[in-house]
């Protein structure tokens, strides 16, 4: 067994001396460098956003406006946060506002609709082996993902998605969502369970097995 | 240290954070071993973790980044001009791609199904499919980004000219009759010159900043 959050890694912003550099030019007003500085972590603003807001498109207007945003506020970034964690900082609350201003009824999912402070018990044990990185090149298996997010309770979703998309640690995600560190981890392990049973389900029918038709795993 | 399987499934998460004490760590090890139903939720949780955090989870929409650069450019624009050399990257790509849309002529990529919100409107015919476009909140009529009628409009959204065109759109008789035929005198004029590391004296002689109307003449600030 092994710590999962140390084995896999995201293609990461500048090292960071040279960001520290690039954010100091930016600064000072090198306002055409700003896009080469957020380059990195497009990704990652936009799927705050779209955690948040379960809508393409209008994570797509959140995600570029809390890029301005950035961009406007610039001088304000202090180099004691990360970058990336003020960027999705930013997009967070955008996309907060932007719900509240539309006040979009926004249909949940009654899972973990449960007092999140009972423990959850497992309801599959399907035997997952390990699931190679390279399945997400697929489609399906991106859809398959992205549909049991979206079946969690809000709350589970938006601390899983800082957590373990964005990669904020305990303390940055109970900062963003302003709930407490304890709250955090609560709430992380009934999302990271929830999902473990919807994919589980999922894994025993071959949602991700391989197409049947693919070379040398004939029907026949 | 006696563990069980409630055990197992309470501090899994915290297990695959790696936030729990060594004593506990070697109990929940030596349970699962032993269990297969927490080996199941075990591996399975690390799979979530993993899947989840890998940057193909999430894709970014087709064009998110050409329009976030014309947003940027266009903020930068609106602000002051920052100092140093106005050559940035992308200031230079997105050059490029005007210049390689203007040698992608094509034809009649008009929607004659969709409506269109005048007699007088006509399809846009001739234009490069990929020119980024502006449209302005409701607007039935589509831009070239620095057309003067949209200036400071709010409401903006980019797209590109054929996904416009489908959806009925029409071209603004302003900007994109100009901008169309500055693009046929451009493309006949262009020759390809490599501009990199020439001072201000030499880029002026090669660029045809003579031309009071050219599109985006390059600006070399100080």
């Amino acid at each position: 067994m092994g710590g999962a959050q140390a084995e896999f890694h995201n293609s990461g912003p500048a090292a960071g001396e040279e960001e520290s550099q690039l954010i100091a030019r930016v600064q000072a007003g090198h306002t055409d460098l700003f896009y080469e500085l957020v380059r990195p972590y497009q990704r990652r603003v936009y799927a705050a956003a779209l955690a948040i807001l379960r809508n393409d498109a209008d994570a797509e207007d959140v995600a570029q406006d809390a890029l301005l945003k950035a961009l406007a506020h610039i001088r304000q970034f202090r180099a004691e946060a990360r970058f990336s964690t003020w960027l999705i900082q930013i997009a967070v609350n955008e996309a907060l506002m932007f719900r509240r201003r539309r006040r979009t009824v926004v249909m949940e999912s009654i899972e973990g609709r449960d007092d999140e402070e009972k423990g959850y018990a497992p309801r599959d044990f399907a035997d997952w082996r390990e699931i190679p990185s390279e399945a997400l090149e697929r489609k399906e298996v991106r859809q398959r993902l992205t549909e049991a997010l979206s079946r969690l309770d809000r709350k589970y979703r938006e601390v899983f998605v800082l957590r373990d998309v964005e990669r904020l640690n305990i303390q940055e995600t109970a900062q963003t969502l302003g709930i407490s560190a304890g709250s955090v981890k609560t709430r992380l392990l009934r999302a990271r369970l929830m999902l473990r049973d919807l994919l589980a389900a999922g894994w025993e029918q071959g949602w991700y097995s391989r197409a049947p038709f693919e070379k040398g795993n004939n029907p026949w | 240290m006696v563990i069980h399987c409630e055990d197992v499934w309470r501090e899994v998460s915290n297990y695959l954070d790696g936030d729990v004490d060594p004593s506990l760590r070697q109990a929940l090890e030596e349970h699962v071993k032993g269990c297969k139903h927490c080996t199941a939720v075990l591996d399975g949780t690390r799979n979530v973790v993993r899947l989840y955090g890998d940057e193909r989870f999430v894709e970014l929409p087709a064009g998110f980044s050409q329009r976030l650069k014309l947003k940027l450019e266009s903020q930068a624009g609106a602000g002051r001009p920052g100092p140093g050399i106005g050559w940035s990257a992308w200031t230079m790509a997105a050059a490029a791609a005007i210049i390689l849309a203007g040698g992608l002529w094509i034809s009649r990529a008009a929607n004659p199904s969709v409506p269109q919100q005048s007699a007088l409107a006509k399809p846009g015919t001739d234009i490069p499919p990929d020119l980024l476009v502006a449209v302005s909140g409701s607007s039935r009529v589509f831009h070239v980004p620095e057309c003067g009628l949209i200036h400071g409009k709010k409401d903006l959204k980019t797209m590109k000219a054929q996904e416009a065109i489908h959806q009925g759109l029409v071209p603004c008789v302003e900007c994109l009759h100009q901008y169309l035929s500055r693009m046929q005198r451009r493309t006949r004029q262009w020759k390809a010159v490599d501009v990199s590391g020439l001072d201000r004296s030499e880029l002026e002689k090669v660029l045809p900043n003579s031309e009071a109307e050219e599109p985006r003449a390059p600006v070399v600030r100080e």
